[in-house]
């Protein structure tokens, strides 16, 4: 219960000015993952019925490393901002929306950077 | 955290049934949410069966009589009853509408007839719009500038007075921000289609001199950005008007700037 004016509850803290840069963010990873995901399932196609020596011999080309690792950083980075809306839409608890958006950043951060490790260790020939 | 349990007030009984005059052919059921925030009731559906050879076509003119020659603690709120001042916005078959310029005959089967989703409820099917209408001032929806006024007419061109059409006839009934989940969610921070829409009205509107201002005050993750483009809004309309579009239009401006 507040005894605040309406319009005072309306204003609340103010405008953040921001927003725009993960709105911007996202239809960005949107578009760049079209092009990303279509070479990678021709890719794979392209790799029916071969062999694991031949998949890595094809990841380790620089062209193919380097879309790969941009596929999977867009991959991961949308992810991180899609999912982060759907914290703020539906937690509404402040310490469960901030344990959660940190979690899930973690989580998400991670695995990319797990993803991308592996594609250049195979790349550099570690694997 | 997450609620697990419903308030006691979603919990909606049957309420009574009053059947329509001995004679009457012509019958259409109205199944209306009824809640008095006096008796400590939680709310019912009434059902009344309305004589359609003396109704009037639309929805209202159905409520009005049942209000009239059936039940006179029926509470809700008309004015114009021809879809210019926005009081009977109320959610009809499932739909946000004006119950003036819902037909009756368009409706199959009976007439469910609920006040606008997601709002503090009053009485009846009358909803609480205090937050909607603060949001709305929040906006600043009046002209500003800081030239000095013209000693006649601010001019506009037509090109530039055309921007206005398909904002300005909004009339804030609500029915597409109550038909929002988003602005459900998140109505306490989020403006809602029509706020925005009227945002809108004003950042296009060639006369204003503050329309950085206006983005400014709008560059939020939630006042603004909570829009997902699911649409109800533009579906629901009852004035046809596009609140999904200005909503996109915003945002492109907020890019446009950058």
């Amino acid at each position: 219960m507040s005894i605040r004016t309406p319009l005072a509850q309306a204003k609340g803290l103010g405008s953040a000015k921001e927003g725009v840069a993960h709105w911007w963010a996202q239809r960005l990873t949107a578009v760049a993952l079209v092009p990303l995901v279509i070479w990678f399932v021709i890719s794979l196609i392209g790799l029916v019925g071969q062999d694991h020596a031949a998949l890595v011999s094809w990841l380790q080309s620089p062209i193919q490393t380097a879309l790969m690792v941009l596929l999977l950083v867009a991959t991961f980075y949308h992810a991180q901002l899609g999912l982060q809306v759907v914290i703020e839409d539906y937690v509404h608890s402040e310490g469960t929306k901030v344990a959660s958006l940190l979690g899930m950043k973690f989580v998400t951060f991670l695995l990319g950077a797990i993803a991308v490790v592996s594609v250049l260790r195979i790349a550099f020939g570690g694997a | 955290m997450a609620q697990f349990k419903l308030p006691a007030n979603s919990v909606i009984g049957k309420g009574k049934h009053l059947r329509a005059p001995e004679g009457a052919r012509n019958t259409k059921a109205f199944h209306v949410y009824r809640w008095n925030p006096d008796d400590g009731q939680t709310p019912v559906v009434d059902t009344f069966e309305v004589d359609l050879d003396r109704c009037g076509p639309m929805v209202l003119d159905g409520l009005l009589k049942i209000k009239n020659e059936m039940d006179s603690t029926l509470t809700l709120r008309r004015s114009c009853r021809e879809g210019i001042c926005g009081s009977c916005a109320m959610n009809i078959d499932g739909t946000n509408t004006l119950a003036c310029t819902k037909a009756i005959d368009e409706i199959q089967g009976d007439i469910k007839v609920y006040p606008l989703p997601h709002m503090p409820v009053i009485k009846d099917l009358v909803p609480d719009l205090t937050h909607f209408y603060a949001q709305y001032a929040s906006i600043k929806p009046w002209l500003q500038t800081t030239t000095q006024p013209p000693n006649r007419e601010r001019l506009q061109s037509k090109d530039d007075r055309a921007k206005l059409d398909g904002l300005y006839e909004c009339i804030l009934c609500a029915c597409c921000s109550t038909s929002c989940p988003s602005y459900w969610w998140n109505g306490d921070r989020y403006l809602g289609p029509a706020i925005l829409l009227q945002a809108y009205r004003w950042l296009v509107d060639s006369r204003d001199e503050f329309t950085g201002e206006r983005l400014d005050n709008l560059e939020d993750p939630f006042r603004l950005y909570r829009c997902h483009t699911i649409l109800n809004c533009t579906k629901t309309c009852p004035k046809g008007l596009n609140p999904g579009k200005s909503i996109a239009e915003i945002k492109k401006m907020m890019v446009a700037r950058r």
